[in-house]
């Protein structure tokens, strides 16, 4: 996993609250057994019409975000399906932070695996983020080690992560590996369970 | 002290804690299947690591099986995904239900049939519906594939303490109320979002009234209310159900087993982090008009109008849904004409389901602009229904009767909604696309399904039903 600290991008605003993971990821998409290669799916029924042509008002097809790491949307974000390959495809795609006021709790995990920063941020300033990306190409600065995250205008945010999750995505650690320094704790749990 | 089911599981299940980190906890059943292990699988065998009990793991292929024709899957990347787990089951030494095996079927459906789930277990699967087994009282729950790996490999996973949330159903479900409507109902009062950081315990009288495959249905569906799990204490029910089943002691053992269960219920007295509380009174037959399972009426209502809300976001919400279903404010809901009927899904396709529906079928017809197809749960529950003679009732009255799997609920296989059409489904989902591009759903239960069959639009079920005379 690639470690991550500070990002410093236009953001993309995305208006709209309890998206799920199948409008980011659709179910025609899940078939390869790789990890890789599903930033083009992403959106992707959102981002085209039924003949392959670009929906001309959705926010990923104005090129004003071209090149945008970091995703602004409403609550809830990632509700429904525990499918990985959502946050796979907002990974390929080239975003590396989320942010809004709330994420369904299996689609966080998933960020956070794959070295996403999600973001959580108060209602009211991530409406105000939305209402300055929509209105201007809106550059932010994002910290994880201070934990904040800083707008062109010198508007400055803070946001709270969970110290274990905030190490993990800063060090890119593999998380089995790390585990696999625990197995004298698993082992003296089977054998326990076996007693009992 | 006086402690919650999900206390007590919680912490019969932590192989390391340290404060300012998750508690390592314990799993006790992982079960996989095709599409979200496959990347898992591949990380072991890059890092040179094995499964560390594939004696705690079970593996079967729903997502993407041709539910006709089973013996030739067209699509390859299909067949491809299916290979891939047969291969990885016999490489890693997991047990599988493949695709041709009699216990096959939709892995929610499956591991309770085989008795595989039972009480106080830590169950995990790349699957959000993983919810389900919670109606036995084990902590279930999904997991992303990067969970998954963790899981094979070390046979734990880092988690973080959750909240506990009760829901209380107060009072006896009214005529014609199936547990779909009681789950619908709940998410449409509280919220898509009510139980996320929370496991939610769901209690009260009308619970204790219900079969283990109603509060699976209501188990099922808490992943739609954002709750990380969904349990509901273990009672006599919950024992009775298990008596018999393959993967479950037997004799004096079984009985010990039974005592252990029974004793993980929920204390007289325990807190909990946060209560909501909905009596049976409020809840009808319910439909849902737009497109995320909250969003969802009584069968006697109308679609609501941006001025039933108060906050902006809602109205917004309301209008986008609105477009994408094609639907006006203010629509009778028994209005809305319906151009398929699907009744399967780890919801709603275990043998009470096809049951009830059939009671609504049998000696009707379906409406012929409509195309409704049963997908029963497993192999399990189509051999029993099909000794019932339940195939020969949705025969005649014009359904199809398919093989298993999760079939239309997403249409990862050839089972799907076309552009434009609509689905009366007893699914989980009606985001958009969700049973095909463009398609659109309205999730009932059963019998709901069934009248929306005859009738060919969102009907209100209780018109075929006989209310029972009150006892005196």
């Amino acid at each position: 996993m690639k470690p991550i600290n500070k990002i410093s991008s236009v953001l993309t605003p995305l208006e709209r609250k309890n998206v799920d993971t199948d409008q980011i990821i659709s179910k025609e998409f899940l078939k390869r057994i790789e990890r890789t290669g599903f930033g083009k799916y992403l959106f992707y029924h959102w981002r085209f019409h039924a003949d392959g042509t670009p929906v001309e008002d959705f926010v990923l097809n104005d090129p004003r975000f071209n090149g945008s790491e970091i995703l602004v949307a409403q609550e809830n974000f990632g509700c429904g399906s525990s499918r990985e390959h959502a946050p796979w495809a907002i990974l390929d795609y080239g975003f590396r932070v989320v942010i809004a006021p709330s994420y369904a709790d299996i689609f966080y995990n998933n960020c956070v695996k794959n070295g996403i920063l999600p973001i959580r941020l108060k209602d009211q300033e991530v409406n105000e983020l939305i209402d300055k990306g929509q209105q201007q190409e809106f550059k932010l600065e994002i910290n994880l080690e201070d934990q904040t995250v800083s707008a062109q205008d010198g508007t400055r945010y803070e946001f709270d992560i969970d110290p274990y999750w905030k190490e993990m995505l800063l060090k890119g650690w593999d998380e089995i590996a790390l585990t696999f320094q625990y197995d004298a704790y698993i082992a003296a749990y089977e054998e326990r369970a076996r007693r009992a | 002290m006086a402690k919650t089911i999900i206390e007590k599981i919680w912490e019969q299940h932590i192989v390391f804690e340290e404060q300012g980190k998750p508690d390592l906890l314990y799993i006790d059943l992982h079960l996989l299947h095709e599409v979200t292990s496959p990347q898992a699988f591949e990380g072991l065998r890059l890092n040179g690591r094995k499964a560390r009990r594939p004696d705690l793991c079970f593996a079967t292929m729903d997502h993407n099986v041709p539910t006709r024709n089973r013996e030739t899957i067209t699509d390859p990347i299909s067949r491809k995904q299916i290979k891939t787990l047969q291969d990885n089951c016999d490489e890693f030494g997991v047990p599988l239900a493949g695709i041709n095996h009699p216990d096959q079927g939709i892995v929610h459906v499956i591991g309770p049939e085989l008795g595989l789930t039972q009480p106080g277990k830590t169950i995990v699967c790349g699957d959000s519906h993983t919810s389900t087994h919670g109606a036995f009282g084990a902590l279930a729950f999904g997991i992303g594939t990067s969970e998954v790996e963790h899981v094979l490999s070390t046979q734990t996973l880092w988690q973080s303490k959750p909240k506990t949330m009760e829901v209380r159903i107060d009072g006896k479900l009214g005529f014609g109320v199936s547990s779909k409507d009681v789950i619908l109902a709940i998410i449409s009062k509280f919220g898509i979002d009510m139980g996320t950081g929370h496991v939610m315990e769901y209690t009260g009288e009308a619970i204790r009234g219900l079969s283990m495959e109603e509060r699976m249905t209501i188990c099922n569906m808490s992943i739609e209310a954002g709750a990380r799990a969904g349990l509901i204490s273990p009672d006599e029910t919950t024992v009775e159900y298990l008596r018999g089943r393959r993967h479950v002691p037997e004799g004096e053992a079984f009985e010990k087993e039974a005592a252990r269960w029974l004793a993980l219920a929920t204390d007289e007295g325990a807190q909990y982090d946060a209560s909501v509380t909905i009596h049976a009174d409020e809840i009808s037959p319910f439909v849902t008009w737009g497109t995320n399972p909250s969003m969802g009426s009584g069968i006697a209502e109308r679609v609501p109008s941006a001025a039933d809300y108060d906050k902006q976001s809602d109205k917004d919400a309301l209008k986008q849904a609105l477009a994408y279903m094609h639907l006006e404010e203010g629509t009778p809901l028994s209005s809305i004409d319906v151009q398929h009927v699907f009744i399967g899904s780890c919801t709603n396709a275990r043998l009470g389901d096809l049951r009830a529906a059939s009671e609504i079928i049998k000696g009707k017809s379906v409406h012929p602009s409509v195309t409704a197809i049963v997908v029963p749960g497993s192999e399990t529950v189509k051999r029993a229904a099909e000794q019932e003679g339940l195939d020969r009732v949705f025969l005649e009255a014009g359904f199809e009767w398919r093989e298993t799997g999760c079939s239309m609920c997403l249409a990862m296989n050839e089972d799907s909604v076309p552009a434009g059409e609509r689905c009366a489904s007893t699914s989980n989902r009606n985001f958009e696309g969700r049973q095909g591009a463009g398609s659109m759903t309205h999730l009932v239960s059963p019998v709901m399904a069934a009248a929306a069959a005859i009738e060919g639009h969102l009907t209100d079920v209780r018109n075929y039903m006989k209310e029972p005379v009150p006892s005196l």
